[in-house]
């Protein structure tokens, strides 16, 4: 848990857009050691997704460059496996077929058939999911297709386990939950993995370290905090941690005091109250 | 929804109450209401047309001349079985007068009948369409995959998609007859020519349809394959078809809508054998059963159009992933 293992230097990406071209990322900068849990924190629209777009390989850095393991990265690939909001599964395969087409793509040459059997079942039990494995999503709740997005990543062996909001869609009881066996699981295999989340509680419970965003356009990192709470962790003790609450309240006191997206209705109307009169005055 | 289908859940509660008998009216007395209206207005308005060829025929003489094209069918059977007999019985005395007599055996000619001429149709615009569909769909789904294709083949696909079949047929008629020359034909000349023509017709909705379910893939489901970084071939198979078979099928189904319409249309232009063919002769015959046989022809012709498109659709519900999808 100490070499640098995903390095991010300099990235900035710019979009092409009709009126000139959008700069969305400046230099992004960030050292990721082996096994760590980083979270990406920041309002919507702040680049959060862009930057695990970029480190997936599904985006182009603009300027800068991402390095894995001392190998640029230029495509998306199954070292880099991608949980999506959404799931995305595919909707006309079961939950076991899911794993099955990540599992034959990346061990296809190495496993047998009854080893990768084993394999994509072992995984799908990682997220308890062994119940419904032959269910096809639409027959599944939303909280179990995430288990199964999550199990098919799982099952890539990434280097680097990219989360996109993964629990974003799910009501707070399923979100406890699969936090729950997030956490075990990667206590268990030791997973580096990079998170977006909009949850502050999500975020320090889950993380090692936090990355809070600044608005864009050109957002970067404003602040990384260290979370050094012990592992692992439990939900119901750390609520009334001192050091728990005040980890919470430094992020909540980043993303509502500094990087404020929406001004106080007081000041708006003030704002507003000022052009008017100064339209006054020049009539 | 399928009346049918309606009707079953209807009668599978146990009362029959009021919106049980609503339920049937809908299903079953309102279409059955419209019929008859349309065949009294029919009955009605034959009545005021009189032709150089008699009067208009009404749903009673059209139902008379289908009685008609039915025996005059069975009676052609009889004589092909009569035909056959004969000959066998002849061939078996000669044999046994002497067993090693030269028998021979002759083809009945038989003349085709409508049912006959719906078979030959049926045959060639099946022919007709599997070929456009193995054409259209590959091809479907390059242009859909790949901008650089759809913008080299688009003015082709724009410019040939309104082209009538009546257009083609000459072309492809001469075509034919210079390329196709053997001595021993496998298929008829005619055959072919209805054939390519229906091909090339009925093309064009199943390419368009295929190129834009391809083209409008979940981006989500793209981004699943990249990372995955799958194979050309696998992620047609595994994402891109799958995800576009109810556009393709829309296609299918405007294709096999045209293919039909074009073949009637070809076979009575190019004196194919078929349904065309068959209007046609009878409009040249003249007789006063012919408008009666003819509005058969027309009738059977709507009828087997429905039937092939509820084929189709029952086929798409088979290959379609999406079991609760609603087909109509």
């Amino acid at each position: 848990m100490s070499k640098v293992h995903l390095e991010l230097t300099q990235v900035g990406i710019s979009f092409p857009t009709p009126k000139g071209s959008f700069c969305a990322l400046k230099n992004v900068d960030l050292k990721i050691k082996e096994g760590e849990f980083v979270s990406l924190i920041g309002h919507s629209g702040c680049g959060k997704s862009t930057v695990l777009n970029i480190v997936a390989g599904l985006y182009q850095a603009t300027t800068g460059g991402v390095v894995l393991n001392g190998r640029e990265v230029n495509e998306p690939g199954p070292e880099r496996a991608v949980v999506f909001q959404n799931h995305s599964l595919l909707p006309w395969l079961s939950a076991y077929q899911n794993v099955e087409l990540a599992v034959k793509r990346v061990f296809g040459r190495q496993k047998s058939r009854a080893e990768m059997r084993d394999w994509i079942e072992h995984n799908l039990e990682l997220v308890q999911m062994s119940h419904a494995m032959h269910k096809k999503p639409d027959e599944i709740s939303g909280g179990m297709k995430q288990r199964v997005g999550i199990a098919r990543a799982l099952a890539m062996e990434p280097q680097v386990l990219l989360m996109d909001e993964p629990f974003g869609a799910l009501d707070a009881l399923t979100r406890a939950h699969l936090q729950d066996s997030l956490m075990e699981i990667q206590a268990d295999l030791g997973n580096t993995v990079i998170m977006i989340t909009h949850d502050v509680d999500e975020a320090v419970l889950l993380s090692d370290r936090i990355v809070m965003m600044t608005n864009g356009p050109e957002a970067t990192i404003g602040e990384i905090l260290d979370i050094d709470l012990e592992r692992p962790r439990d939900r119901l003790a750390l609520a009334d941690n001192a050091s728990y609450n005040h980890y919470r309240s430094s992020v909540l006191r980043f993303l509502y005091e500094k990087q404020k997206k929406v001004e106080p209705l007081a000041a708006r109307r003030e704002k507003s109250e000022k052009a008017k009169t100064s339209k006054h005055n020049a009539a | 929804m399928n009346p049918a289908i309606l009707i079953r859940q209807k009668w599978q509660r146990t009362s029959f109450g009021v919106a049980q008998w609503q339920a049937l009216a809908k299903a079953i007395l309102i279409p059955m209401v419209g019929l008859v209206l349309f065949l009294g207005v029919w009955h009605i308005g034959a009545k005021q047309v009189d032709t150089s060829l008699g009067q208009f025929p009404g749903p009673a003489e059209v139902h008379e001349q289908w009685s008609n094209l039915r025996s005059e069918h069975l009676s052609e059977n009889d004589r092909e079985a009569a035909f056959y007999q004969r000959q066998e019985d002849r061939n078996a005395k000669k044999l046994e007068k002497n067993p090693d007599a030269e028998v021979r055996w002759r083809d009945f000619n038989r003349r085709p009948t409508f049912f006959d001429q719906i078979i030959t149709s049926l045959v060639t615009v099946m022919t007709g369409f599997l070929l456009a569909t193995f054409i259209a769909i590959p091809l479907g789904i390059c242009i859909g995959l790949s901008n650089t294709v759809y913008r080299a083949l688009n003015p082709i696909i724009q410019i040939f998609k309104p082209v009538s079949p009546l257009a083609w047929l000459p072309l492809v008629t001469m075509v034919v007859s210079a390329v196709y020359v053997t001595d021993d034909p496998i298929v008829a000349k005619s055959f072919i020519t209805s054939v390519v023509t229906v091909t090339l017709c009925c093309l064009w909705p199943t390419m368009i349809n295929t190129a834009v379910g391809v083209a409008s893939i979940n981006q989500d489901l793209q981004n699943v394959s990249r990372v995955l970084r799958l194979g050309w071939f696998t992620h047609v198979k595994t994402i891109v078809l799958p995800s576009s078979i109810p556009m393709m099928f829309t296609g299918l189904r405007l294709s096999l809508g045209i293919a039909w319409m074009v073949l009637i249309a070809a076979e009575m232009l190019a004196q194919n054998p078929g349904l065309g063919k068959f209007v046609w002769d009878e409009f040249q015959n003249g007789s006063s059963n012919s408008l009666g046989r003819i509005c058969v022809a027309v009738l059977m012709i709507g009828f087997i159009g429905f039937l092939l498109d509820r084929a189709l659709l029952l086929i798409q519900s088979w290959v379609n992933w999406d079991k609760s999808a609603v087909v109509r």
